[in-house]
């Protein structure tokens, strides 16, 4: 019972924390309108994607990259949080590690979920238009999508001792998981090695779930594209409960 | 007893950094624990904490095995870390906040306990501004008040006054001398500072090497290095001499200083310095702490904090 109030107690402070460093906010709310204007409107200019055009198409792969920047370095930090901080206290505290685990998720995924959010918000800037179903489908796949990465991130920073492995983890795990997810390009008519590639990206299913939601293009049923991103959360949190478990 | 340990051992793969310690402490006590760096100081209280598991032996902190009942053994705790840890983008009144939720302080009690904790400390007019802005010693002052949030029968100190201005250090002792007193918490303290243990540790263990070396009183412990002490500065000194003396104890000359135990310093002086040859400097004094210490370990117990401490105080303070 009184871990419940410590789950909250984690995600209360992340989410202050979040909210108050607004510098951050404001750049990690930039940097994928950069991403929307520049690459999308650029590129978007030589290619045609259907009637939606360019922009909306990569608009479900931005919203991806911002959760998936937030989330993952916010689950990197443990590794900082473990040196010095409030983390030590809260290891010494009575609260089970698991549910430890839960509260940082539980921020961690608040974060991504209003950084994403307000990358939502732009949406029809850049040609989509909502329905209360593509909202909430796009606001689930979201929700699923951050928590499995921040609990990704947060397995693997509680089994880093320095930051000096932050750069690997953008290079072999953040990127190869964007580029590789039908982020940026129609997935249906790649040369061979790439699409099983892309095909055994989880988060190519997030995207198309997202896809289709918003602009009706589906490489997957939707069943499909819900029923991965489900697997891949459930596995995500059982792994970094595990690595919290484990963590010294 | 509220701590006992058991043969308690943490070996890493070519250190023993803790070895087979013994200890028992009694409710209500000050207890210290004084070491060098690196003497095992931190590793015990981590393995008393369960924040490290013991590589042998056990403990047992208010009735319970730190191995089989942890849970147990941190709700019956408080810590206040050697490096800072609050919150620092967090305000006072939110650390104790966090605190409170974590250790399952009930909704009633929360308001009035955090309202006591502060005031305790004479951080309630500060209480809302972010932990960035205050000082090494609020920051301290902040983490004794969480120490205590949630009531905890033992509070384990490490290095609470480490990289603090003296003044600050008095006060920080005089907050952990008022808790005994009326709380009647037990407090396990870890220092580098003689002279703050002597004067308020009930009982001091001297560890090095992992190893206890001695426990008892700090009283105790200076009558059993002698009565008084007698250091001069000497050239060549007549060491057997002085050795055979009937009252003298023990006589060390190292780095040009001659060290002499002796009893009843004050009525042998004279004879004393007859016998040691041309005296450039001389005092004579009551052991202390600091003393014992040297005798025990064979070293002087370095009072400049660990550097990284050092600076992230400096950092706080600036």
């Amino acid at each position: 019972m009184s871990d419940l109030w410590g789950i909250y107690a984690l995600w209360y402070r992340e989410v202050k924390v979040f909210l108050r460093e607004k510098s951050r906010l404001v750049s990690s709310t930039v940097n994928p309108l950069i991403w929307m204007v520049a690459f999308g409107g650029g590129l978007g200019a030589s290619i045609s994607v259907g009637e939606a055009g360019y922009q909306a198409f990569i608009f479900p792969g931005v919203l991806m990259l911002v959760v998936l920047f937030t989330t993952i370095f916010f689950g990197l930090y443990v590794v900082w949080d473990k040196k010095i901080d409030f983390f030590k206290e809260v290891l010494v505290s009575p609260m089970s590690r698991a549910s430890i685990f839960v509260g940082k998720m539980l921020g961690g995924c608040t974060d991504g979920f209003i950084q994403s959010g307000i990358i939502i918000l732009f949406g029809p800037l850049f040609g989509i238009t909502y329905t209360a179903y593509s909202l909430g489908a796009v606001v689930l796949f979201v929700i699923l999508l951050a928590m499995g990465t921040t609990s990704l991130g947060l397995a693997i920073g509680s089994q880093m001792t320095s930051f000096e492995g932050v750069g690997l983890v953008q290079s072999f795990l953040i990127m190869p998981l964007f580029f590789l997810s039908g982020a940026l390009y129609p997935i249906d008519n790649l040369p061979g090695w790439l699409s099983w590639v892309t095909y055994a990206n989880p988060l190519t299913y997030i995207v198309d779930g997202m896809r289709g939601a918003l602009l009706d293009l589906n490489s997957f049923p939707m069943a499909i594209d819900l029923g991965v991103a489900a697997v891949y959360v459930a596995v995500l949190v059982a792994v970094g409960t595990y690595a919290f478990k484990k963590m010294s | 007893m509220i701590i006992q340990t058991f043969g308690i051992t943490k070996r890493y793969k070519n250190i023993t950094a803790v070895n087979r310690v013994d200890l028992s402490i009694e409710e209500g006590e000050i207890f210290g624990l004084l070491g060098p760096n690196g003497a095992g100081k931190t590793t015990l209280l981590s393995m008393l904490t369960t924040l490290l598991p013991p590589t042998e032996g056990t403990a047992k902190v208010n009735g319970y095995d730190v191995r089989k009942e942890p849970g147990k053994v941190r709700e019956s705790i408080g810590m206040v870390f050697q490096t800072p840890s609050s919150d620092e983008i967090l305000t006072g009144r939110e650390n104790l906040y966090l605190h409170a939720l974590m250790y399952g302080v009930a909704k009633e009690e929360r308001k009035r306990r955090i309202g006591k904790a502060l005031e305790l400390v004479d951080l309630t007019d500060r209480a809302n501004d972010l932990v960035k802005t205050y000082s090494g010693g609020m920051r301290r002052r902040l983490e004794l008040a969480r120490g205590l949030l949630h009531e905890p029968k033992i509070l384990f100190l490490d290095e609470p006054t480490l990289g603090l201005d003296p003044q600050t250090r008095q006060h920080i002792w005089e907050y952990i001398g008022r808790l005994s007193e009326e709380q009647g918490v037990t407090i396990i303290v870890t220092t580098h500072y003689m002279e703050e243990a002597d004067s308020l540790c009930d009982r001091v263990a001297i560890i090095d090497h992992g190893e206890i070396k001695a426990l008892d009183s700090p009283s105790i412990l200076k009558m059993k290095v002698g009565k008084s002490m007698i250091r001069a500065k000497v050239e060549h000194p007549k060491l057997e001499y002085i050795k055979g003396l009937p009252y003298v104890t023990k006589a060390d000359y190292k780095d040009g200083i001659v060290t002499i135990i002796l009893n009843e310093g004050g009525a042998h002086i004279q004879e004393v310095l007859l016998n040691l040859g041309e005296v450039s400097f001389v005092e004579l004094r009551e052991p202390t702490l600091n003393d014992v210490f040297l005798q025990i370990t064979g070293k002087e117990i370095r009072e400049e904090p660990a550097d990284d401490v050092a600076e992230i105080y400096a950092r706080a303070d600036s």
